[in-house]
């Protein structure tokens, strides 16, 4: 039961806190217009800088470019760069779930070509999961790849609130190659080039103003075999591990999410607000915030040793998210109307309510939270055991009718 | 960095679990209800498993563990409810060990029975010292007087958690100058209160003028003790939640209602997941604040102050969950629900109330935000 760093971990700190100091002044501000490709260039040359400083991905084995560290010491990182108060990688969705996807699941050939790229920011990656038709019950999704004579794949179908698809180099796309089974069976992961003939990028402007995700139209997209990663039908499986990587990067803390609680302190001080509503208020949400915090210490320790984190880790995220919705009404509420349109109040109070959805609604994460850990009793599914086609033809009769 | 406990640990909360399953503390609470004396004394208990040496150093003939390990205990009492002097008895033996006190040997051997009774420390410069009335309101800490040959302490405190279970008294006082000071009397009045919760020793007691013997400790230590109540506080009620949730989790799986187990209903599973969230979060800071005490004092009253405020929540939501999955039998005396919720309602108001420590927290962050910010 110790908190402070072992020797060795001292020594990283110092290594990443000296670079920082050196190398701050080029840090590119840690907000901007994601839809400005300005902005976007100078993350990815900031993203390559860290990478280069051995900085990015250092929980990946060292064959793959990581530096085969624990995860202590990229909770380091994050608590090094939050000081600094710079911005980490620009790819997050490729460096936390798709880079950790391919290594699990990918072929030796796929490591080799994309994930030194996705390190160094050249290529960014984005996550085709969700559908018009599939969020919470992904396993549902509908987008069809077709097998060719050539053994080529043929995709069409539609994805929605894709992050960062508008300048992303790649996606890694849940696709249905299966209708007749069982719908977690028929299911195959496959990477696709976004710039292949066939896709269409369009923005999907959110609460805020800005248009961070995106919906993506696959007409005809052809993909050669190579691209399949952990093996037709083992879609499933693969979609689960970024899953799992998703929650654990949602409830790794405020910070990591972009959000910075002590700020909400220094405003709320700075408008000269002590009176005990607010002090209760900030009290509460404060103790949640460093409860996730400490939380996350726990589970750290318990990945160190080797355990597998589970769904437990949704916990950390909802009371993440929902500390910060109540940090954010705290700061209106004192800072008046005005706080509204301010450039990072108006961003926080738009922003968090989408985010109570990502990463698993709050009701999926408690159901399976309920199931999973608790061992209480699953509820009745219809769908069980029945093929997907099936499944289908009775939604579309139960909605005409 | 590792958060987890050591093997030590681990057997000294195993240790107390063991020789608690040994005794009926549950239907002890639920008889005292009725009739006073039920109430077990479970004393041989806590001093057979070394508890009242816990804190003091060796050399004074206590087993010289720390603050998270005091913690462990707390949260195995909590979750039985057992009626243990403990709240009362760690910062008193803090304070004592800190003083090097005569009476240290006779207090690991629990020949003597030391109870803190705390004052409020002042958020700011404004506020004083401060302990209950007895009325809601808060009166000021009890004052030393120094006129003749020898101290001496007069004034009064109201709901003092274990003070009915004393020979002895550490009191947090004040004196003429409003600094505080520790006395130590063995001459008072406490007077039991037929409290709400059987399961939890309270009393009022009154200080008539009496002789009283200064502590050399000073005023860092004296809240530092205020904090050390919030934190087994804290703990305390980790352990009844951790209970609460294993009883409520087996009855959803058990209790059939249309054709379906109840937990399988989502309303009755998220509302009982709910329980774990705060229990989870509660554990976390009950970690955090056993650590802190230990390894970095400055951040103590922030912890101590965040778990009282998560953990008491998390009772209150705990025991209120705990009947609603019961049903009707969840409202009776049958049933140990009753017993959890009467601890919660009762808790949330003694030595400050959940919802002063929320308030600290906020007072904390407003003044120090780089609190809440990582490293
Ligand atoms: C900011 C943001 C970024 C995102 N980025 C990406 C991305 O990059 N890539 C990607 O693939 N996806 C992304 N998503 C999508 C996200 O994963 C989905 O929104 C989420 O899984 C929920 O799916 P849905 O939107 O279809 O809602 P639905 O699944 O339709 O849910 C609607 C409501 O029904 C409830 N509900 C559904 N099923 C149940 C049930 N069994 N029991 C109880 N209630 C139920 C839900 O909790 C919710 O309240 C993003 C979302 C947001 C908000």
């Amino acid at each position: 039961m110790d908190l402070d760093d072992t020797p060795d971990q001292a020594a990283w700190r110092t290594e990443v806190r000296q670079w920082l100091a050196r190398h701050q002044s080029d840090a590119p501000p840690a907000r901007g217009d994601f839809e400005d490709p300005a902005y976007v260039e100078v993350r990815r040359s900031w993203q390559r800088s860290l990478t280069e400083a051995g900085l990015v991905g250092v929980t990946w084995p060292e064959e793959h470019g990581g530096r085969g560290r624990g995860p202590v010491d990229q909770v380091i990182i994050n608590q090094e760069m939050a000081r600094a108060g710079v911005p980490g990688h620009l790819d997050v969705i490729g460096i936390g779930l798709m880079g950790p996807c391919i290594i699990a699941h990918g072929s030796d050939e796929q490591r080799a070509r994309y994930l030194a790229p996705m390190l160094h920011g050249d290529e960014v990656w984005c996550q085709l999961f969700s559908e018009p038709a599939a969020g919470s019950d992904l396993a549902g999704v509908q987008t069809r790849a077709v097998e060719q004579a050539d053994g080529s794949w043929r995709l069409t179908g539609q994805k929605v609130w894709t992050t960062s698809a508008q300048f992303a180099a790649f996606g890694m796309c849940l696709a249905r190659t299966d209708p007749d089974a069982v719908k977690h069976q028929g299911l195959t992961m496959f990477i696709v080039p976004m710039d292949a003939p066939g896709i269409t990028v369009r923005g999907l402007r959110q609460i805020s103003g800005e248009a961070e995700f995106n919906e993506v139209f696959l007409d005809d997209v052809t993909v050669t075999d190579d691209m399949v990663v952990g093996g037709v039908r083992g879609g499933w499986k693969a979609a689960l591990t970024v899953l799992m990587f998703e929650r654990m990067m949602i409830g790794a803390g405020a910070e990591t999410i972009g959000f910075r609680p002590d700020r909400v302190a220094t405003a709320l001080a700075a408008a000269g607000a002590d009176d005990p509503r607010v002090c209760h208020r900030l009290g509460e949400l404060t103790a949640e915030l460093l409860a996730v915090r400490y939380g996350g210490f726990r589970s750290l320790t318990a990945l160190s040793r080797g355990q597998i984190p589970g769904p437990e880790a949704g916990l950390a995220k909802i009371t993440t998210v929902n500390a910060l919705i109540a940090a954010a009404d705290l700061v209106c509420d004192t800072l008046g109307p005005g706080a509204l349109t301010d450039e990072e109040w108006g961003y926080m109070t738009s922003f968090l309510p989408g985010l109570k959805s990502a990463g698993g609604t709050e009701q999926i994460l408690r159901t399976t939270i309920g199931e999973r850990v608790l061992g209480l009793p699953a509820e009745p599914r219809v769908d069980k055991g029945v093929p997907f086609r099936e499944l289908r033809t009775r939604q579309i009769a139960e909605v005409a009718a | 960095m590792n958060f987890a406990l050591s093997d030590e640990q681990e057997f000294l909360r195993e240790a107390a679990r063991d020789a608690l399953g040994r005794v009926a503390t549950l239907a002890a609470a639920r008889d005292a209800l009725e009739d006073p004396a039920a109430i077990l004394d479970l004393w041989p208990v806590a001093v057979k498993a070394g508890w009242p040496g816990l804190l003091i150093s060796e050399p004074a003939g206590g087993a010289g563990l720390g603050t998270f390990d005091a913690l462990l205990v707390a949260e195995r009492l909590g979750a039985v409810l057992a009626r243990v002097p403990f709240i009362g008895l760690m910062p008193a033996t803090a304070l004592l060990d800190r003083a090097a006190h005569p009476c240290l040997e006779a207090v690991a051997t629990g020949e003597r029975r030391p109870v803190f009774v705390p004052a409020r420390p002042p958020v700011s410069g404004a506020e004083s010292w401060t302990v209950e009335d007895g009325h809601g309101r808060s009166a000021p800490a009890p004052r030393v007087i120094r006129s003749g040959a020898h101290p001496r302490l007069d004034g009064q405190a109201a709901y003092v958690i274990d003070a009915p279970d004393a020979d002895l008294l550490v009191v947090a006082a004040t004196d003429a100058t409003g600094s505080p000071v520790a006395a130590v009397v063995d001459a008072m009045q406490v007077q039991p209160v037929a409290a709400y919760d059987a399961s939890r020793s309270v009393g009022h007691v009154t200080f008539d003028n009496v002789p009283a013997e200064l502590l050399d400790v000073d005023s860092a230590e004296l809240t530092d003790a205020w904090y050390l109540v919030q934190a087994l506080i804290a703990a305390e009620a980790v352990g009844t939640v951790e209970a609460a949730l294993g009883v409520s989790v087996s009855y959803a799986k058990d209790r059939y209602a249309f054709g379906r187990a109840i937990g399988s209903y989502q309303a009755v599973k998220h509302e009982i997941v709910e329980v774990l969230r705060r229990l989870e979060n509660a554990r976390a800071l009950q970690f955090y604040a056993g650590w802190a005490r230990d390894s970095r004092p400055a951040e103590f009253p922030l912890a101590a102050s965040a778990a009282r405020s998560v953990a008491g929540n998390a009772l209150d939501f705990a025991a209120r969950a705990m009947i609603n999955v019961h049903g009707g039998i969840g409202a009776t005396w049958e049933h140990d629900a009753p017993l959890v919720f009467r601890r919660a309602q009762l808790t949330r108001r003694l030595a400050g109330g959940h919802a002063d420590a929320t308030y600290r927290v906020g007072q904390a962050v407003l003044h120090n935000p780089r609190l809440v910010t990582a490293a």
